[in-house]
């Protein structure tokens, strides 16, 4: 009986997270870069790391890019990552946490990407 | 000693490799994964006797760059401008292209409170504007007057060319376009469009069309008193 009333609050609890959670909306499907776990916890070390490569090594390997991040999750309706349904905008939203990467760098993918 | 002793082995293995391909073709399409080498030194030549009265490569570098103005000249970014020598007594007239010169001992390098300003091993001079803070010293620093604060908000960046408010930038010798193995937007504009008077390439590869004019021809750095040792180069000025 406990069980099933612990259970019933979790589904309840996952529901009501879930309702105001962050949309995320991934429209160009098959896997990310890295596993999704992996990529939820340290996609901001890989962008740190890869933006320095690039910058002072000329590094410019796609897998950790920014523009194929963009070029993936820009949304097909606005071309962006940002605004309300934006893959990085609406959890950064939900999440709190600032985003500086496009103060300068572009939201939009490319036309020529996928 | 030692990385001397590689970079032989490392020719020497790749010309053993590939018979078929000239080292200069290997330098040129470095791999994406393959850092900026010490190797390469990029450079400019410039011819000012061909350089026409018109702003071809001026367009090209704020196409390709994205740095159209606000209508605010004082303060709007210029990358590369054209500039004007007038000699006094004769009233010989002479244009000629004017952008980050990309030297070996670059001022704005030495000024740099952060670090931002920097040198890449293949002789660009770029602004790492993840740590500029925007004080201009670099820009003061500069003999050249190549670099610009950017003054306003920015959106509509180029993929490939980040920009924002509070950061000083400059000519980057179109960095993205030389890691992908093409030319700078201004030089092809020139020999498209323009009076072909500029040359790109790698100052340190014996077999480039560059390298071979230097060596042929009467060249000049702008300022030769500062011993700066630039990657740009002007003839016939």
């Amino acid at each position: 009986m406990t069980r099933i009333v612990a259970g019933i609050l979790a589904a309840a609890l996952a529901l009501a997270a879930h309702a105001a959670g962050p949309k995320i909306k991934i429209e160009a499907g098959g896997a990310c870069v890295a596993p999704t776990p992996e990529m939820r916890r340290n996609h901001m070390k890989f962008l740190f790391e890869q933006r320095d490569r690039t910058m002072h090594e000329g590094i410019r390997t796609a897998r950790f890019s920014l523009k194929n991040c963009v070029d993936c999750h820009a949304s097909r309706k606005t071309g962006s990552v940002l605004g309300e349904e934006g893959f990085c905008s609406s959890c950064h939203a939900y999440a709190s946490v600032s985003i500086d990467c496009f103060e300068c760098h572009s939201p939009m993918r490319q036309a020529s990407a996928r | 000693m030692i990385p001397e002793r590689r970079q032989f082995l490392g020719l020497a293995a790749a010309a053993a490799l590939a018979p078929g391909l000239s080292l200069i073709e290997l330098a040129r399409a470095r791999s994406p994964e393959e850092a900026a080498s010490a190797l390469q030194r990029w450079g400019l030549l410039v011819d000012v006797e061909k350089c026409a009265d018109c702003d071809a490569c001026v367009t090209a570098c704020r196409d390709e760059n994205g740095w159209a103005g606000h209508g605010h000249p004082a303060t709007d970014s210029q990358w590369i401008r054209k500039a004007s020598l007038r000699d006094k007594r004769t009233g010989y007239a002479q244009t000629l292209p004017l952008m980050c010169q990309h030297c070996e001992h670059p001022p704005c390098v030495d000024v740099c409170p952060t670090g931002a300003s920097f040198r890449r091993a293949d002789g660009i001079v770029l602004v790492d504007k993840h740590t500029c803070i925007g004080c201009r010293y670099c820009v003061m620093a500069c003999p050249f007057g190549a670099r610009s604060l950017v003054h306003e908000p920015i959106s509509g960046q180029k993929p490939d060319v980040p920009r924002g408010k509070g950061t000083v930038e400059s000519c980057t010798l179109c960095v993205h376009r030389i890691d992908r193995g093409e030319r700078p937007a201004c030089v092809e504009a020139c020999n498209r469009e323009g009076g072909g008077a500029m040359t790109f390439g790698d100052l340190n590869d014996a077999a480039s069309e560059i390298h071979a004019r230097l060596r042929s021809e009467a060249s000049t750095p702008l300022r030769p008193d500062l011993a700066l040792n630039p990657g740009v180069r002007y003839q016939h000025l």
